[in-house]
């Protein structure tokens, strides 16, 4: 161990002498080295892209990222759930008084305004579809209660009406519209 | 660490920091500031490369398993979805199987120069002994490793190394069996064993992480050893690891990697075997049941032996010995660049791995030369087995006859005064014969 | 330096040494030496090929050998058989639609929780022929068609092992006893001394198998008009089943050589580098 310790302490003799270190060498700053650690730093970066996209969503999950949905099945006042990617859809064949009810309120005062016809397609009024996940913090809205003939969520008392809009409650947004078309006139594709 | 450290903070927030924990410091005395022999060759590369190859592993493996299902029913299928649909999978999957390899690759030469240059002697025992605990535990991550793709090798490997420990039956009765039992979590290597593994295979690199910042600390001890072994005298021996080293072994790290991005991109399955494509059958047995390649001088000497427990020493045995070589070598010049005797010995050592390496690979009964014919007309003679046989007893003898004999046999060339002097005198030969006071370090 | 020849020298040695030839207790007759467009590292696959391919697998062989990995929706994907620039999500692809619409895949009615068949979507993985392995063992003898969806890198050999497999039947030889249901053929490895009643040591190389011979000519019709002889038809069939085993070979290799570009350049950065660094030092 002593003789370990002298090797040592060989090192740190002189610890000003720089081995290797000439006057005349010139400035660390050479354009090659430079070009090295740039070249070093374009690799990493390269790199490090794959290994982050790697957990963006896989090419079987997007497969599933949308979903098609026969409506003919929903009948009047019916409404049907969908599971796109994870969450609930609510699908809904309303009733011609549910609409009048939602048109009837297009001017009232609401915390998130918005024209019933705006959202639903043009000729399809009869169908609201909706992602079924309280705007507030996200449980499943049940319907028929509430005094907008509506939703209600019985989480935290959030109340929607027949249009999906939050009327009374802590909701801050209307239910959200998932991106949907109708294919034909029985079948939509949402997402 | 030993020694005075040359670093001061500059920055406010670096003096708060030193004054708190010294890691800065730490950094800086290890990997900037670092004294290191300036005639250290390419060999020396390996360790860095090492290191390198270590992150890459983990990195690339801890991202597989955001992805690997461990069950039994959807390993495979599991390792196949990460090929097709995760985005860059294919890429993260190949560069972890061929980085295994690599490593392994890296982790070879690294002991060849070691046994090569007497890295292992006086001081740095502790820090080849760790080395070889690196190596072990590598060995135990690879196999587990190599069995999570649950294909037909992955199967027959897990059973076969499991098997192993039945011989243990012949010391104790029952004690083989009751070690299986408890390795397989079942009757047989199974879902329980599989999910095991996968545990452990996610465990042990960072084991190996830690090991791996003993084995520094090991070394900054008493500092780098050198093509010439004699120890530094002077500063003017030295010269700062960066930015020597750092862009030496940046530059060896990126030919390492030319080789590596070859099999990653061109043959990717070049080192693995076809038959680890086909699901884990357990009522149908490959017909050649190979390890990987880094595993078959191994196997080679665990197959040579008939009876299956010394089989099984034979082959641990065949590691442990590396544990004892710092004392099993006698010779008091560390370098065979010194030995020319040794150096043979040492080249027909390294032969006698490939050779076993090649005997691993085929099936024990292969003839390599004929001198006859059976009835059937299969060729008889010298098979693989009393090849492996022959290779296996020079292996063993190395270590356990040639390394301690020479030592005490052999004329050394003149070692060099120190480091510096073959460079300034023109590599000429000092005047003082080895073993003199030449290198007070050594034990006299 | 006298070691560093040393060293080559037992490098070319543990070579040579393993260049001996060493007899296999299986034996089986060396590939056909045949060409593939996606071989080597500037491979590519031939579209025209794969959708061929993809025929000549529907129409022959998803009779017996599911393919569970590949989904209908990777024959649209970028470097796949039926890819259209202008659709490059596959899941939207007409034509990924179109071929999926075509197979009856089971599912559970979710209304009734009964099992029904309905038609698959780019979601789906190929049509299976048989439930499980079972019924596939039931209807094959006792032997299971093996999954396709990896075999061009689960066989030794790959695409021109199955190639010549496919390719190479052949009358068993006189002496050789073959069981009915089984097929020779000199290109699968196995064991026939104990099937051999001829001269020991002249035991046919290859082995036999229960799947007969299934490509003759104009077993298929290609829509393109080539001509579908039987070495057309193996040819197709092994480049989809190429294809399938790796769908994302062609962009491994592209950025392969990217990758070796780069690397080729920054060691030559580097080496000069390393080389300024030290020049003032004596090493």
């Amino acid at each position: 161990m002593q003789r370990a310790r002298q090797v040592v302490e060989i090192y740190n003799a002189n610890p000003t002498a720089d081995a290797g270190h000439h006057a005349d060498e010139p400035t660390r700053r050479d354009f090659i080295h430079i070009a090295a650690a740039t070249a070093a730093a374009g690799g990493v970066v390269a790199t490090v892209w794959p290994l982050v996209d790697q957990m963006n969503p896989s090419g079987d999950t997007l497969a599933l990222a949308s979903t098609e949905f026969d409506i003919a099945k929903v009948a009047l006042g019916q409404q049907a759930v969908v599971k796109w990617r994870g969450k609930p859809v609510f699908v809904r064949h309303r009733t011609p008084a549910e609409i009048a009810a939602a048109r009837k309120d297009d001017g009232a005062p609401m915390r998130n305004p918005a024209k019933d016809e705006d959202r639903v397609k043009k000729g399809k009024d009869e169908w609201l579809i909706l992602v079924g996940v309280c705007t507030h913090l996200g449980c499943v809205p049940n319907f028929g209660s509430g005094e907008y003939g509506g939703w209600l969520c019985p989480c935290h008392g959030s109340v929607y009406d027949t249009s999906g809009r939050i009327r009374q409650g802590p909701a801050p947004r209307n239910l959200d519209l998932p991106e949907y078309a109708f294919l034909t006139d029985t079948r939509i594709k949402i997402g | 660490m030993s020694g005075h450290s040359n670093y001061e903070p500059k920055t406010g927030i670096e003096r708060w920091l030193d004054a708190r924990l010294p890691i800065i410091r730490l950094a800086y005395d290890s990997i900037v500031d670092y004294p290191t022999p300036k005639n250290l060759n390419y060999w020396w590369t390996f360790g860095g490369i090492l290191a390198f190859m270590l992150v890459v592993q983990i990195v690339t493996g801890v991202i597989l398993a955001m992805h690997y299902v461990a069950s039994a029913d959807h390993a495979f299928n599991s390792v196949e979805h990460i090929m097709r649909d995760v985005n860059g999978g294919w890429m993260i999957r190949f560069v972890h199987a061929n980085g295994a390899s690599m490593f392994f690759l890296a982790v070879y030469v690294h002991i060849a120069r070691g046994l090569y240059y007497g890295s292992y002697k006086a001081p740095r025992e502790v820090l080849w002994i760790l080395g070889c605990i690196i190596y072990l535990l590598m060995m135990a991550t690879a196999f587990m490793g190599y069995v999570l793709p649950w294909g037909q090798m992955s199967y027959a490997g897990a059973v076969v190394i499991t098997s192993l420990f039945s011989a243990f039956d012949g010391v104790i009765p029952g004690l083989g069996t009751a070690i299986t039992t408890w390795l397989w979590g079942g009757f047989a290597v199974d879902a329980p064993t599989l999910n095991r593994f996968f545990s452990l295979h996610y465990l042990l690199p960072f084991m190996i992480a830690g090991v791996v910042g003993l084995h520094i600390w090991a070394l900054h001890v008493p500092g780098n050893g050198n093509p010439t072994g004699v120890a530094v005298k002077s500063k003017a021996d030295t010269v700062p690891f960066h930015p020597y080293y750092t862009v030496k072994d940046g530059f060896a790290i990126v030919v390492f990697l030319i080789l590596f991005a070859w099999f990653v991109f061109f043959a990717p399955d070049a080192l693995g075997h076809a038959d680890n494509y086909t699901p884990a059958n357990p009522l149908q047995t490959p017909a050649h049941i190979v390890p990987e390649w880094y595993f078959l001088p191994f196997y080679a000497m665990l197959r040579a032996v008939p009876d299956k427990l010394l089989g099984v020493l034979t082959m641990f045995g065949s590691i442990g010995l590396l544990f004892a070589v710092p004392w099993l070598d006698t010779s008091k010049v560390l370098s065979m660049r010194y030995r020319p005797t040794a150096r043979w010995f040492f080249l027909i050592f390294i032969a006698t791995v490939f050779l076993l390496g090649w005997c691993g690979g085929k099936e024990p009964d292969d003839v390599i030369i004929a001198v006859g014919r059976t009835a059937n007309g299969d060729p008889t003679g010298f098979t693989v087995t009393w090849a492996s046989r022959i290779l296996a007893i020079y292996y063993y003898a190395y270590f356990l006859v040639v390394l301690p004999l020479l030592g005490l046999k052999e004329t050394p060339l003149p070692v060099p005064d120190s480091i510096s002097s073959p460079v300034l005198s023109g590599g000429g030969a000092p005047a003082m014969p080895a073993g003199s006071a030449a290198s007070p370090e050594k034990k006299g | 330096m006298a070691v560093k020849s040393l060293t080559a020298g037992a490098f070319v040695a543990a070579l040579l040494a393993m260049a001996a030839p060493a007899v296999a207790a299986t034996h089986a007759a060396e590939p056909k030496d045949v060409e593939f467009s996606f071989e080597g590292p500037l491979g590519k696959f031939d579209r025209a090929a794969l959708q061929r391919g993809f025929k000549v697998y529907q129409e022959v062989c998803s009779a017996c050998h599911s393919m569970n990995l590949v989904y209908y929706r990777n024959l649209a994907q970028k470097g796949g058989p039926f890819y259209d620039p202008k659709q490059p999500n596959p899941n939207n692809s007409p034509y990924a639609k179109a071929i999926a619409a075509e197979a009856m895949v089971p599912d559970i009615d979710p209304d009734t929780g009964d099992a029904v068949m309905r038609a698959a979507t780019p979601a789906d993985h190929l049509r299976a022929p048989f439930a499980n392995e079972a019924a596939a063992r039931a209807a094959n003898g006792g032997a299971l068609p093996p999954d396709l969806s990896v075999i061009a890198k689960a066989r030794e050999g790959g695409p021109a092992y199955i190639y010549s497999l496919l390719t190479g039947y052949a009358p068993p030889p006189k002496g050789l006893t073959v069981a009915p249901g089984q097929y020779y053929n000199p290109y699968i490895p196995g064991d026939l001394g104990a099937a051999w009643s001829g001269p020991k040591d002249k035991v046919p190389v290859g082995g036999v198998l229960a799947m007969p011979f299934q490509l003759p000519p104009d077993r298929v019709s290609f829509d393109d008009g080539t001509k579908s002889t039987s070495a057309q038809e193996a040819h197709d069939v092994v480049t989809f089943l190429a294809w399938a085993s790796e769908p994302h070979q062609e962009e491994r290799k592209q950025a392969g050589i990217g990758v070796m570009a780069y690397l080729l350049i920054f060691a030559g950065i580097m080496y000069v580098s390393y080389r300024r660094i030290w020049r003032n030092v004596a090493h």
